[in-house]
């Protein structure tokens, strides 16, 4: 049962907004598309649903061509970014809904509707609140809500159009939690949309990273995260910092010291990128000289600002409770990055 | 900043400076209140309450007996009941072709579009008395369309037909506008939604885009019927006027009033009027239960 | 969130609603209008011009033009002062305001002159000014004026209340903090503001008074080139047969209708951001 996407390309008037798009979502995974706004993941995603159809390339779905039904038959279940509930319908007649249109024979008995009604209730945590009206739930209620109904006709594919883009961070984790679980019960092939990086590498099995409609990397959390494979992927997953430098037979050579190249790359000289957290900051040794010019303790973590003596800025990460926590504003220190990528 | 305060100058006060009146406890930041209340209530009183006060007061000129009298007068009510019986037709009728019409302007591209929405407000432009002389010529039996229509045996002007088919004209309007910026600002994704979980376009229109419609429709509804109980102008040239048959009530008040009747006048202008707020608290009632199933917006709640 | 856009219609269901569509349109609408052009002319011309060159014609048009020269900038200058104390300041009884401001919308036009009548008459509460004084309100012009002043009040305060309630009060308290007065606040920030909700009310205002029938017919007393507005001249030139004449003046006035619809459209057109919020009552 797997979704496989070929080639797909979508141009609306001058703008492309897909470019050559292939990858594939095997049975049961969870696929996110993670990209800024305007990388195409909402189109990509309509596509999908069949609310728009692409100018070349093929999507088929267990082997079936997509491109040749229409949304009512592709059974696909989406949540919309506005969840888009029916606002003059209870919760439970929202949920309801794919079933009760279902022509004559295909229709489930009033039975069998609300008994599956009740299940995706039961499932979404809501069980008393059945006859309640949308403009009576919360936010993070009604996205629940949009997602049962969806669920509710057994959908072959789940599409999910940023979900939680309109709830605030603390609802956010808590339905980012709820979903692993209910995605890991129902096993539904699910596609995710999301500009949160964080959510993206929380939620899926693999992700597709877009950038201006193109497919930038595939892979997984991990894979993605440690080995990302362009210098847009490295700065879209977490803070960069920057500095130049040469590479010689795989190591990086820095003005009084080395650090390790992640991944190949040929020699020459490079803007070189670390992250915030793989650094070693000290008070002297060798290293690029900074001035510290924030303390900020954020979190779970103790974050550093710092500049060089050429003016360009740097941010570090270290855990409470190491030897960061004794620096202070104005602090000359040593920066060495223990790890560094390279990009062409 | 360190330093020494500024006292090299006290703030200025501007002399038309008001401070809080202790007496309200409030201030009015912004000029005029007094005066706009008082002209406004001034006005209101003159050209709208005490002018009602006198019709309201006048039926009981002759006592409450007197008022019954004119009320249980058969005359009266017969006109009251064609008023009242012609008008719901007409805004039934302009209840089912006005939500048709508002979705074929709304939904539908076609030429000549924006000149037909534009035509919409003609029965509202139009003096009265243009429409009353242009339906009534046309339904004639030399009209253009009665000519047609009496050699078949229906004769429309001067009945009640002729009646309905004038405050037809006269309603269009109001169910069209209501309910097109309602359908105009319906979400696409609503819609969406509705396609992707299996409903048919007809499905979708149905139990979908319908009830969300429903306020805007007994919105035009009830203008439509309050505007029609009391029409005078359009209605005059096409009804027979005759009474007990196709007399409507406005033109009973003023016959009674070229008899001098004016308390019989009064009576069935205070009728009028009870029947006309009859119908807005209808609608005062229809509306507030809408908004209690959700708000007054068609769309997804958010 | 936005709206499904129009397209043309393909399905045999849309066609068919379409084609009801542009029926019933034509039936209701079209025809009468049509029907009232083609009889004004149908005898050519010269007669539809000296029909509307009598003297009673003559007077029927001046007299209409006078009553709302008089009506409309008196509903104006209310609607404005209704809309700045209602929508700039909080007090009880507002809402009972805007009840009353109402009324006339919901009543029949019958009525609005009835209720004249009931005042001024002969056996009015004021009738000794006619009995006594020979001061005539009603079947003079004063009745007439106050006639057309009931029936369109609301129409110029009901496009600006709206309007003024959304824009809110903030610049004019801007304009009070910096040392404005009443007069100033209002020219210079509230006025340039809502210009043309206001046109637009007076635009409606005008149409409305023109063409008033009912309220003025009951106060007229209908003497001849006297207190015959061109709707009454209407009326009375159609029962009387003189179809030319009736139907000259009603072009006049359907052609009145239609230039208030086309400027009507192109305020919305060019204004429609200002006005949309006036529309949402």
């Amino acid at each position: 049962m797997s979704l496989i996407i070929t080639n797909v390309n979508k141009t609306f008037t001058n703008f492309p907004a897909l470019r050559d798009v292939t990858f594939e979502a095997r049975s049961g995974e969870f696929i996110a598309l993670l990209g800024p706004s305007g990388s195409g993941k909402t189109t990509l995603l309509r596509l999908l649903a069949g609310l728009d159809t692409p100018n070349s390339g093929s999507i088929t779905f267990e082997g079936e061509d997509y491109l040749k039904l229409n949304p009512r038959d592709r059974r696909v279940g989406m949540v919309f970014q506005s969840y888009a509930l029916f606002r003059h319908m209870t919760v439970a007649q929202n949920i309801a809904f794919g079933l009760n249109v279902r022509p004559g024979k295909q229709r489930p008995s009033k039975v069998e509707i609300k008994s599956t009604v009740d299940r995706l209730l039961r499932l979404i945590q809501m069980e008393d609140l059945g006859k309640r009206y949308p403009s009576q739930l919360s936010g993070g209620q009604r996205q629940r809500v949009a997602l049962a109904r969806a669920l509710a006709i057994n959908p072959r594919i789940l599409l999910l159009d940023e979900p939680f883009g309109a709830l605030d961070a603390l609802v956010r984790k808590d339905l980012r939690r709820w979903l692993k679980r209910i995605h890991h019960e129902t096993g539904v092939t699910t596609i995710f949309v999301t500009h949160d990086q964080e959510e993206a590498l929380d939620l899926a099995d693999r992700v597709v990273v877009l950038k201006a409609g193109k497919v930038e990397q595939i892979g997984t959390p991990l894979e993605i995260h440690s080995q990302p494979s362009s210098a847009f992927v490295f700065d879209f997953l977490g803070s960069a910092n920057k500095a130049n430098g040469r590479i010689k037979d795989g190591v990086a050579h820095f003005d009084g010291f080395n650090a390790p190249v992640a991944g190949a790359a040929n020699d020459g000289d490079y803007t070189l990128r670390f992250r915030p957290y793989e650094v070693h900051l000290a008070r002297d040794g060798t290293g690029i000289p900074v001035t510290v010019t924030a303390v900020l303790p954020a979190g779970s973590n103790l974050r550093l600002e710092l500049k060089g003596t050429d003016g360009s800025l740097f941010e570090t990460q270290h855990q409470h409770g190491s030897a960061a926590h004794g620096f202070a504003v104005g602090d000359q220190l040593r920066l060495r990055p223990e790890r560094v990528y390279a990009y062409a | 900043m360190t330093g020494q305060p500024d006292t090299a100058t006290e703030p200025v006060i501007p002399d038309h400076f008001q401070a809080p009146h202790p007496a309200t406890g409030t201030t009015h930041v912004l000029p005029g209140f007094k005066i706009t209340l008082g002209l406004t209530v001034f006005y209101l009183s003159l050209i709208v309450v005490i002018p009602l006060a006198a019709l309201i007061a006048r039926p009981w000129e002759h006592g409450l007996s007197g008022f019954l009298f004119v009320l249980t007068d058969t005359r009266v009510l017969h006109s009251l009941w064609l008023s009242f019986f012609t008008a719901l037709a007409a805004a039934v009728v302009n209840t089912f072709a006005g939500l048709v019409v508002a979705w074929v302007l709304t939904r539908y591209n076609f030429p000549g579009r924006k000149l037909l929405d534009a035509l919409i407000d003609l029965p509202f432009a139009l003096p009265t008395a243009v429409a009353g002389i242009a339906l009534s010529s046309l339904y004639a039996s030399t009209g253009w369309i009665g000519s047609l229509t009496e050699p078949l045996g229906l004769k429309i002007a001067y009945t009640p037909i002729g009646i309905f088919l004038a405050l037809t004209f006269i309603g269009l309007p109001f169910v069209v506008r209501s309910v097109q910026p309602v359908l105009a600002e319906f979400e696409a994704e609503i819609e969406e939604a509705a396609e992707t979980l299996g409903a048919s376009a007809l499905q979708t229109a149905l139990r979908v885009i319908l009830p969300a419609l429903m306020p805007s429709l007994v919105t035009g509804f009830s203008l439509a019927l309050a505007r029609g109980v009391g029409e005078y102008g359009s209605v005059i040239f096409i009804a027979g006027n005759m009474p007990y048959i196709s007399e409507i009530a406005p033109l009973l008040i003023v016959i009674k009033l070229q008899e001098f009747d004016y308390a019989g006048a009064a009576a069935v202008g205070v009728i009028m009027l009870a029947i006309s707020l009859v119908i807005l608290l209808f609608l005062n009632i229809a509306q507030r239960y809408f908004a209690s199933v959700g708000g007054t917006n068609a769309g997804s709640a958010k | 969130m936005t709206a499904k856009a129009a397209r043309a219609p393909k399905t045999t269901g849309a066609v068919l609603l379409l084609l009801f569509t542009l029926l019933w349109l034509g039936f209701i609408i079209l025809l009468p209008l049509i029907n009232v052009l083609a009889t004004a002319f149908s005898q050519g011309l010269p007669p539809y011009l000296a029909a509307l060159q009598t003297e009673d014609a003559k007077a029927a048009i001046l007299l209409t033009l006078l009553v709302a020269a008089i009506s409309v900038p008196l509903n104006a200058l209310f609607g404005v002062c209704a809309a700045w104390c209602i929508t700039r300041f909080e007090f009880r009884g507002k809402s009972l305001l805007l009840s009353i401001l109402d009324l006339p919308f919901s009543i029949s036009p019958v009525i609005s002159g009835l209720v004249w009548i009931l005042l001024f008459g002969f056996q009015g509460w004021f009738g000794f000014l006619m009995r006594d004084h020979d001061i005539k309100i009603v079947f003079a012009l004063p009745g007439l004026v106050l006639a057309t002043v009931l029936v369109t009040l609301p129409f110029i305060a009901r496009e600006l209340i709206p309007l003024m309630e959304d824009q809110g009060t903030d610049e004019e308290v801007a304009a009070r903090t910096l040392g404005a007065r009443g007069w100033d606040i209002f020219f210079r920030v509230t006025l340039p503001n809502i210009k043309w909700a206001l046109l637009y009310g007076v635009l409606l205002c005008t149409a409305r008074a023109m063409g008033e029938f009912g309220a003025v017919s009951v106060v007229s007393g209908h003497i001849r080139g006297l207190t015959d507005t061109l709707p009454l001249y209407i009326e009375i030139t159609y029962n009387q047969y003189d179809t030319i004449g009736a139907f000259a003046a009603a072009s006049i006035l359907a052609g009145l209708a239609i230039v208030t619809l086309v400027l009507k459209t192109l305020l919305e057109w060019r204004f429609a951001g200002e006005l949309a919020a006036s529309r949402r009552h």
